[in-house]
């Protein structure tokens, strides 16, 4: 996938203001940022669905404003909240939708994978929100697509779900699926992406590994340590390792209650959206 | 789980047709379960032929009850029940829930979903009339035509007219903005027509006016088309021209059928208007 100055304005706003982002086969890209970002209308022109004002867009080697339904059957699409199919069971709405795709994985398979195996004869409207998302990325991975965008797929999971989810989209992942992922959760982006792109007004603040990010690699340490007398004490390192030698060297072996930290994904995150 | 499909020499993306009877098993599906549909498209005109039929036991004319002549003011509004009203208020509420967006994400050949559609019209069209020909048949004594040449009739009025009435409701979606207010929107049109057509009220006793503006709409001419079916050849005495005009009955509705091929074209949209 190849995006090269992307822009999209409506009237007098501008959503994507020149956006460039190279994603290769097989790798997984998280896409952040707060609502009103751009995200989703970024991730709408390369599915396809909208038209862009100016830039190059190259996704599996198509334009996606060209789309066919040859290409639309290499990408899998998980959509923020729908609300169709109320009326079928999980099992008839897979099935039939198998039918679309030039070859598909089994359907029951499928259903089995994102764990609706238990409902599957249960009308959509009558399943839970993460019930729901889950059905929606069946439909998304049923067609065995070479890319597949996931937009929020985990919002109204519970823990144990998220988990789970987590390792379908590994798997896939391990299977060679390219993925771009927009998501709120700090924590999915640093799991599951090579990469996170965060976005703000229209732009890419950064695109990197998670753990670079923002230049978070580089930052300063905090050191924290419990004096003998049980004060807590805790300073700045641009050298952690150093001050750790040292501390061990005034306790004469183990530091009580000796922690290391640096700045989260989350806080490097804020800390970057605020600035923008 | 399976792995992705072999690229390079992928089958093809299955055709329209095979798509598009696929379609027209889950639009049955779903229509058969949503109750509302249900009522205002096949229970609703069988309670007003039986209220109708047997509140009103005047004969229009000599030989010919006021139940046969709304049979075929029923069957007419079977066109537009089924075709119009259903298309219109569907299609609007499939655009709002998100099922259009997400077929529109798959390889589905944008005219199976139409295809589905007309389908789905087809079979609730003869359910429809097979059901008020029954009823018509065991309350209220209505004969049913045994000339070849009056089926003939009937046939190719249905064809023209659910042709006409399909384009007519997805032509009326691009009016429609939310899914929720598409009822409200539509059924009044149909009950104005029907109060004016000659379906409630004998046409040929209607004020002039009246008469002027409802031959302007199709469903005057269906009217017209299927009384020259279930009601006598002496009745046509009684229309205003002094015959049942087929040739005009064709011709509006041939004329009805190009503008609403326009209108459809330019009106029906993937998308929800504030996703544009």
């Amino acid at each position: 996938m190849v995006v090269r100055g992307l822009r999209k304005s409506y009237g007098e706003r501008t959503a994507v203001d020149g956006v460039d982002l190279e994603v290769s086969t097989g790798e997984v890209v998280a896409l952040l940022g707060p609502n009103g970002a751009g995200k989703t209308t970024t991730v709408e022109i390369l599915e396809g669905y909208r038209a862009r004002d100016a830039g190059e867009v190259s996704v599996l080697g198509t334009d996606p404003a060209e789309a066919t339904p040859a290409w639309r059957a290499r990408v899998g699409i998980v959509l923020q909240s729908v609300n169709d199919l109320s009326e079928l069971t999980v099992r008839e709405t897979v099935r039939h939708f198998a039918g679309y795709y030039p070859s598909p994985r089994d359907p029951d398979e499928v259903v089995e994978t994102v764990g609706l195996t238990g409902s599957a004869d249960q009308r959509s409207r009558l399943l839970s929100g993460g019930q729901r998302r889950r059905l929606d990325v069946a439909l998304g991975i049923l067609g065995r697509p070479e890319l597949l965008f996931l937009d929020e797929p985990t919002t109204g999971f519970d823990p144990a779900a998220r988990r789970t989810f987590w390792r379908l989209v590994e798997d896939l992942a391990a299977e060679g699926t390219t993925i771009l992922l927009t998501t709120h959760y700090l924590d999915e982006a640093e799991r599951l992406a090579q990469r996170v792109a965060v976005m703000s007004g229209g732009r890419f603040l950064d695109v990197a590994p998670p753990s670079s990010l923002g230049g978070r690699h580089q930052e300063v340490a905090t050191v924290s340590w419990t004096e003998p007398d049980g004060a807590r004490r805790s300073t700045a390192s641009a050298e952690p390792t150093r001050t750790v030698t040292e501390l061990a060297a005034r306790f004469d072996g183990e530091v009580p209650g000796l922690s290391v930290t640096r700045p989260t994904l989350e806080e490097t995150y804020l800390r970057m959206v605020g600035e923008a | 789980m399976s792995p992705p499909a072999t690229r390079g020499a992928a089958p093809a993306t299955p055709g329209v047709l095979a798509i598009g009877l696929r379609r027209v098993r889950i639009e049955l599906l779903t229509f058969s379960r949503d109750r509302e549909s249900a009522f205002f498209t096949v229970v609703l005109p069988v309670l007003l032929l039986v209220v109708f039929g047997s509140a009103f036991n005047d004969d229009v004319a000599p030989g010919v009850p006021f139940s046969q002549y709304f049979l075929a003011g029923m069957i007419a509004s079977g066109v537009v029940y089924t075709a119009f009203q259903n298309l219109a208020i569907t299609i609007s509420q499939e655009r709002d829930d998100g099922t259009l967006k997400r077929l529109q994400g798959t390889p589905m050949p944008k005219a199976a979903y139409f295809v589905g559609k007309i389908g789905q019209v087809l079979v609730l069209y003869v359910a429809q009339v097979a059901l008020l020909l029954a009823i018509g048949v065991a309350l209220f004594d209505v004969h049913l035509p045994d000339d070849p040449a009056d089926w003939w009739t009937f046939t190719w009025v249905s064809v023209l007219g659910l042709v006409c009435c399909t384009l007519l409701g997805v032509a009326f979606t691009g009016l429609i903005r939310t899914g929720r207010g598409a009822p409200a929107l539509v059924s009044p049109v149909v009950l104005v027509l029907q109060f004016t057509s000659g379906v409630f009220f004998q046409y040929d006793e209607l004020p002039p006016w009246m008469q002027q503006m409802a031959a302007l709409f199709p469903l005057k001419w269906l009217c017209q088309g299927m009384r020259s079916v279930f009601l006598p050849d002496s009745f046509q005495r009684q229309e205003l021209a002094g015959s049942w005009e087929l040739d005009r009955v064709a011709l509006v509705l041939l004329a009805w059928t190009a503008l609403a091929l326009v209108l459809a074209l330019r009106g029906f949209r993937w998308r929800r208007r504030d996703e544009l």
